[in-house]
């Protein structure tokens, strides 16, 4: 196949993998987009097969290889349970930046392949673009392990910061830069080596001192990385399928980053520089003993929401830890029989990734015209009569519009307060991720109950 | 004067970060998570590379180094472009509207 057709059909999977994400700006339209990302994708590889034009035994492997992958994928795909999508995204991203990198080496290593010159001589451009692609990949791939194993339990969720902590790893990012110059003139190959390990090592300092729930901002950061390392490798390999898409991930996942920043009201390096809350937690422990709170049971709950006409639900992480989505399908359907008018809200920072919450009820069988994002219902509770909180704490503190002392002053909350009761279901009085108390356990319309989130919901189902 | 081919791949770059730009701003809040999924799936598309790296070179030393590397990577981006993209099936299936059930 000729280079100049090769390269109009990349630029057709290129234009296919647009629709694909333009396919998802509603529900009806999305799953043709996957289509056209299916298509896209095996254009490219079909393509890819008959440009090389070697049918040998290598081809063989080639196959081999990709079942391979294909079939662990597809394994996984089918198996994840959605409470676990921010893990799976993370573990994929960081697959993503690996094979940037193996690419990246496989070209360094035999240029010749990819027409960019000889070993020890590769031409400067095709080196500069290579060295970006396989230090972004680096840096995607160990960043994606630690926020996978953060999100998975295995390391601990809370930040991990130690002194000097920004100045190395300013440090280590200037030395990249410098690698990648010295690495361009002198064309050594131990300097590739050293600038992937550098790189390696920094993707793992970023990420360990953000804590659990800046995750939304890591994955889509992270996203973005991906996007701009598959760019660089595009850029290397001359094709126009792997720059649009990167340049499409990248700009996906930036603005992904930017809306979950805006949803903390946080800027973005306050996010990367790590380490919120951690200094306000001691001193709101000492004065939250005195304060009354009112606590209720199962029954008290199915008393209030029975009489109510209409009821908003507020889901965050807490649902999705205790799995409670289907339990709270089902008490929202008993409600619905008894005529009440039920909707869900949803912050934009709900879970530990963007749109998490709205899996979570999808799964559930939640129609997705009965969940509204924060814009579109903070009206409504001051007309409705329960709001009922789930798992979430932070983004219903009124303290965000009240206290300019607060950390979390200024972000956008949901107004709960609003309505005229409060069911705030929680494990304890603990204050949430940012360290700070919520004023709403001590309102006089709040009814705390304390219990697992699941338990408590499917009590309260059967007392309706 | 000729221009070099890098400006054209350049003006691609640049104007297909609009494209997602404006595309990605149009994605219902709703669906962030298969967003993040789908563009997981399409970013394997690094595939071609690794089948070029994996076929590079001559048929009987078809295992050099970088033809290794080329295999692994072939792995690995399969593993996302089948499970990104069915993953994101998986969970486009799931959204439903009220007048289905």
């Amino acid at each position: 196949m000729s280079a100049n057709l090769s390269a109009i059909f990349y630029l057709i999977s290129g234009v296919l993998f647009i629709l694909a994400l333009r396919g998802l700006s509603s529900p009806e339209t999305s799953r043709q987009g996957n289509f056209f990302g299916i298509l896209g994708m095996i254009i490219a590889i079909s393509v890819t097969f008959l440009s090389v034009g070697n049918f040998s035994s290598g081809f063989i492997y080639v196959i081999i290889f990709l079942l391979i992958g294909g079939l662990i994928g597809a394994f996984i795909a089918y198996k994840i349970p959605m409470t676990a999508m921010p893990e799976l995204v993370a573990g994929f991203h960081s697959l993503v930046g690996l094979a940037a990198v193996f690419v990246a080496i496989s070209a360094f290593l035999n240029p010749e392949a990819f027409n960019l010159g000889s070993p020890g001589n590769i031409k400067l451009g095709s080196l500069i673009e290579m060295s970006i692609g396989a230090s972004v990949g680096a840096i995607t791939f160990s960043g994606s392990v630690i926020a996978f194993l953060k999100l998975q339990g295995i390391m601990s969720g809370s930040p991990i910061t130690f002194k000097g902590q920004h100045p190395l790893n300013a440090l280590i990012l200037i030395s990249i830069i410098v690698l990648t110059y010295l690495l361009c003139s002198t064309q050594s190959s131990n300097l590739f080596w050293i600038l992937l390990a550098v790189s390696f090592l920094i993707g793992f300092l970023l990420i360990i001192p953000i804590g659990g729930a800046d995750m939304p901002v890591v994955i889509s950061m992270l996203n973005s990385y991906s996007g701009w390392a598959a760019a660089g490798i595009g850029f290397t390999l001359e094709n126009s399928a792997l720059i649009i898409t990167g340049a499409l991930v990248g700009s996906s996942g930036a603005i992904l980053s930017y809306i979950m920043c805006k949803g903390m009201n946080r800027s973005f390096f306050n996010v990367i520089l790590g380490g919120f809350g951690s200094t306000e937690q001691s001193s709101s422990t000492t004065n939250k003993e005195q304060k009354p709170v009112k606590s209720g049971n199962a029954e008290d709950a199915a008393f209030l929401m029975k009489n109510a006409s209409s009821v908003i639900i507020v889901p965050g992480y807490g649902m999705a830890v205790a799995q409670a989505q289907h339990a709270l399908r089902e008490m929202v359907d008993t409600l619905k029989k008894n005529g009440i008018k039920v909707t869900y809200a949803i912050h934009p920072v709900a879970g530990r990734m963007p749109g998490h919450m709205n899996v979570l009820l999808a799964e559930a069988n939640v129609p997705y015209d009965e969940v509204f994002e924060l814009e579109e219902i903070n009206n409504d509770f001051a007309n409705a009569d329960v709001a009922f909180v789930i798992g979430a704490n932070d983004v219903t503190n009124p303290v965000a519009k009240t206290d300019p002392q607060s950390p979390i002053y200024g972000m956008p909350v949901l107004d709960v307060e609003k309505c005229k009761s409060v069911l705030f279901v929680k494990r304890s009085l603990s204050p949430g991720y940012a360290g700070i108390d919520n004023d709403l356990f001590y309102r006089e319309n709040t009814l705390m109950l304390f219990a697992d989130a699941k338990k408590m919901t499917e009590d309260i189902t059967k007392n309706i | 004067m000729e221009i070099d081919p890098f400006i054209f791949r350049l003006s691609i770059f640049i104007l297909s970060i609009f494209i997602g730009y404006y595309v990605v701003w149009s994605v219902t809040p709703s669906l962030h998570t298969p967003l993040m999924s789908v563009t997981n799936a399409i970013s394997s598309v690094i595939i071609v590379g690794a089948i070029i790296a994996a076929l590079a070179g001559n048929s009987e030393s078809i295992f050099n180094t970088s033809n290794i590397f080329g295999f692994l990577a072939i792995s690995l981006a399969a593993i996302n472009i089948f499970g990104g993209f069915l993953v994101t099936q998986r969970m486009l299936q799931m959204y439903k509207k009220k007048k289905d059930k």
